[in-house]
Parts: C-alpha cells; structure tokens; sequence
C-alpha cells in the first residue's frame, strides 16, 4: 500500500486560516489501513480545524468532511461534483495521487494535502509501516532472494552490503536492518547462494522517476 | 600478474615489491598549500596516495583537483571515487578529466552515507555502485569505449582499486565479495584497518584458496590509534570495524603520553607479521590527519627505501 503520515494540524490551518468553507476529504484505501487519512481521521482533523475557527472567534466557519472510496478513481471523485463549488477549499487527505488528481478535476478549488505521503509498504504491526518497494519499474527480486536492494538499502546497492554492514544492521541507523544481510539470510535459505556471485548489470533507470513521469498503458484492457 | 597500465604502483607490485600507499584528505577550503604540505610528508616513503572523496560525507575540495595537484608535485595520486555524489555521465566525465592529467589510478568506493555529514538533507545519487563503477573504468580502459556504446578518442589508463572490509557482515560472503569485486575488474584491493590480524589473515588465507590473490593485488589496511579513546572511538562507534579487546586494552593500559607512540608500535608490529602472509601484496597506511608519522611507520617497518620504478 501507498503509506501516508499526517502532518502536523499546524501546518493544515495556515493553508486553510482564511477559508470559510472547507472540506475535509478521506479515502478508505491505503491511507486508512495506515491510519492516516481514512474516515476516522478526516473526522478527528475537521473537528480539530472547526475548534480552530471557534476560537478565532470565526462564527460563520463551516467545515465538512467526506470520505471517497478512492481518490484515484474518476467514478469515486466525481461523487462531489455537486457539492464542491460551495468550499473555499478542499483539504485531501489521501496520499499525494489522491490530492494531485483532486485537483485537478475540481480545477478552481484549492486543494491541500493533509497527509505526507512517505513510500510504498507494509504494516509491520498496529503503528508500524516500513518501505517495500520504490516502484522503479524493473523488478529485480527473483534475483535477491525476493527483498529488494533498491528500497530497502540506504545506498541502493546492487551488489552486496557496503562495509558498514554490521550485526546484521545498516550503519546509517541501528535499528535497520541490512538489506544484503537480509538477502544473503534469504539466498542461503532457498540455497541459492550462487545468485550472489553474479555481477548485477548496470540498472537502466530510465524506468524510474529519473525517465520522467510515467505511464503503463494497456490496450488489452482499454475501452 | 602483467602490468597492464603506467602505474607505478601496479608496476611496483607486479615487479613482487610490497607496495605502500597512504592517503591525503582535501582541505574544507581552497588552499592548494594544505595539499601539498600533506602530500610533501608522504614523499618518498609511498607509492602512490589516495585522494578522498568528500569523505565522510563532509564537503571538500574535490579528489580530482586535488589529484591534479599532486600529480604536478611528481607525486602519484590514486582517485578514489565514491558513487554517492555522481551519476554515471559525471563519473566517466570525471574519470576522462584525471586520465587527461594522466592519472592512473582509481579506487572505486560507494561512498558513506550522506546522513554522516554536513548535509544530511542531501540526495544521494547511486546510480552505479562501486563495482559497476570499477566495471566501467575497465570498460572505458579495456574496450575505449563509454557505458553508452560510443567510443573514447585517448581512453583512461587506470589501475582499477576497491576497497574490502573483511570483518564486515555477512562473514559468509566476505570472500564471495572480493571474488565479485575482481570479476568487476577490479586488480587492487585496499582493505579496512586492520587490528584483529587473525581474522583478516583467515580471510587472506580463503581468498588464495579461491585464486583470488593471483588475480588481485591486496593491500592491507594500517592505521595507527594516536590514542586509548581513539581505540575506543573505533571499536565501538564506527561501523564495520573489529578491534578486539586486547587491543584496546593494550593502548588503554599504556600512560597517556606514552599512547600515541604505542599506537605506532602497533602498526609497526601488524606490518611485520602480515608482509610474511602469502597473498598480501603491501599496505595502506590511512594515518588521519597524522602524515608526519607515516615515514615513521614505513621505515620502522622496514619498507624504505621504496624501489624505483621507471
């Protein structure tokens, strides 16, 4: 999943401060299962921005909130084409597809992000996501014990740890682990530890971000 | 192994000479004067001297320029440089602009992260890594040809370098790794310092089981503590290095005025024992901030003087 944090309610009210009306948008995909964006959230943060306008003593202040069952979807989005003319602005807080594709269907709203979008992950456990993949558009894990070089080292290595790989963690934080510790762990388990010796080829990272924005299109599923 | 370069470091070692290397940190400033009082320390008693690169992640002036310098004092400069910083067109520009100073050596490095530095907020680049970049300085050497396919008028002649640490983990593949450094291309390793001699000479000892020091020239890592808290500092504090305890305990023991030349007398002792180990073919001696002792080291171990070479 696409896993989000909030941000700090500080930050929400100086974009929203001289609105009047303001939505609160949700979505219950990813940012929900990561707790930062979903039904319960956009809840807690239109109460929040509503006591705001309550103690500035801004009386006419009206705060809304709605939640989408995506925001990455047109059919989901357009279900506030009736209603989002009245807002001053729209704060999203979905991940940042969510806010980017908000925006630009609702073209003369302000939309503004109310989550950080961090990386694509998992729920380790109840308040615990960690990164997984970086979406560089050439998977490589069959060749690295399935766990990946590119998201899960701090120098994206392609050819084993850097020397400041030790007791099995990352030198840059202790809590880490080494990801080439946790592929060789992985090799010598599914006893293809031969894979190691292979030079990994140069990556051509013009799949990445560093080829532009992307784009996968499928004639086979288009209508 | 055929010498395959101009190096006169590669030449020395290919000749069955122990090699000697030391190295020289760049200024945090522009003053060529601070290079070359350290490089003028090193003269005579080394075969070449690395240049960092930015290390640990502090901003400095550049390897190269600072090879260039070096270079112009008739002193032999070994770039070492990092992945961290450059994108593969600014590595092999890089690595055309020193061959064009003729420079001729390279040590291939990832690099400390950024976040060791003094700009932590900093993008990291790595789009090689410190095997793919030795790759393509053989690549551009060997076949005078770039990563793109086109062909290089005047191609680098370099002596390709990495760095080893043989007390990192995992411990299984520590010898997998240097056999993956040298089918990279890799013909000299510098390894990192040195103080648990047993583990490193276990480790020399596979590597020539493999062949692997018929195809490589190692070079091991020497540096010398100044003191007992420094001894300490490394044990615990940076990664990836193995002090044993008797070590620290040697220095910790001795009377702090005393420390630094004990520190020396270490250096002195590990050099003697492994210039006896079949498969080590010299030595670097990374004295930070400490090159007015390397003389010291190298004679007291009884490698000057250091042979010429045409």
């Amino acid at each position: 999943m696409i896993v989000a944090d909030k941000k700090p309610v500080e930050e929400i009210i100086e974009y929203v401060k001289d609105c009047k009306k303001v939505l609160v948008l949700g979505c219950n995909e990813c940012v929900t299962v990561c707790e930062a964006g979903g039904k319960k959230e956009a809840g807690v943060l239109a109460s929040t921005l509503r006591m705001y306008f309550a103690n500035q003593g801004v009386e006419d202040a009206q705060v809304d909130e709605r939640t989408l069952e995506r925001q990455c979807d047109h059919e989901y989005l357009e279900e506030i084409r009736e209603i989002a003319d009245q807002y001053d602005a729209i704060v999203s807080i979905a991940c940042g597809v969510g806010v980017q594709f908000t925006a630009e269907k609702y073209h003369s709203i302000p939309v503004f992000p109310g989550v950080n979008t961090c990386f694509l992950g998992v729920t380790e456990q109840r308040g615990l996501w960690t990164e997984r993949c970086q979406a560089c558009g050439k998977c490589i894990l069959a060749y690295t014990g399935g766990i990946c070089p590119v998201s899960r080292c701090a120098k994206r290595l392609f050819n084993g740890p850097c020397g400041g790989s030790s007791n099995g963690k990352c030198e840059i934080n202790k809590d880490l682990d080494c990801a080439w510790q946790l592929i060789i762990d992985r090799l010598i388990a599914i006893d293809r530890l031969d894979l190691y010796e292979k030079l990994f080829d140069i990556k051509d990272w013009s799949t990445d971000r560093a080829g532009g924005p992307r784009k996968v299109e499928r004639e086979d599923v288009q209508i | 192994m055929s010498v395959k370069t101009p190096s006169k470091l590669e030449k020395i070692m290919a000749a069955g000479h122990l090699g000697v290397t030391s190295e020289c940190g760049p200024p945090r400033g522009s003053d060529p004067e601070v290079i070359k009082e350290k490089a003028g320390l090193l003269k005579g008693c080394v075969d070449a001297i690395n240049v960092t690169d930015n290390q640990t992640s502090v901003v400095r002036t550049s390897s190269l320029a600072t090879c260039i310098h070096i270079k112009l004092m008739g002193l032999e400069p070994i770039l070492q440089m990092v992945t961290r910083d450059r994108n593969r067109i600014a590595l092999q520009s890089d690595i055309l602009g020193a061959a064009s100073f003729d420079i001729h050596n390279i040590l291939c490095l990832s690099g400390d992260h950024q976040s060791f530095g003094d700009h932590p907020q900093g993008q990291n680049v790595h789009d090689l890594d410190s095997m793919q970049l030795a790759w393509t300085a053989r690549k551009m050497r060997d076949e005078g040809t770039f990563l793109g396919g086109n062909e290089i008028k005047r191609p680098p002649e370099m002596f390709v370098g990495a760095a080893a640490n043989p007390f990192a983990d995992p411990f299984e593949i520590r010898v997998p790794r240097l056999a993956k450094k040298i089918a990279a291309g890799v013909e000299f390793i510098q390894t990192q310092c040195i103080y648990n001699l047993d583990k490193f000479e276990e480790w020399v000892r596979q590597a020539r089981e493999r062949g692997l020091t018929e195809k490589c020239y190692i070079m091991a890592g020497i540096t010398p503590f100044k003191s007992a808290g420094m001894a300490k500092y490394m044990k615990n504090r940076v990664p990836g290095m193995d002090v044993p305890d008797d070590v620290v305990k040697r220095m910790a023991d001795t009377p702090k005025e005393k420390q630094a030349e004990e520190g020396i007398n270490i250096c002195v002792e590990t050099i003697q024992r492994l210039k006896e180990v079949e498969g080590v073919a010299g030595f670097h001696i990374m004295a930070i901030e400490w090159e007015e002792k390397v003389s010291e080291i190298v004679e007291r171990a009884g490698l000057l003087p250091r042979p010429e070479i045409d």
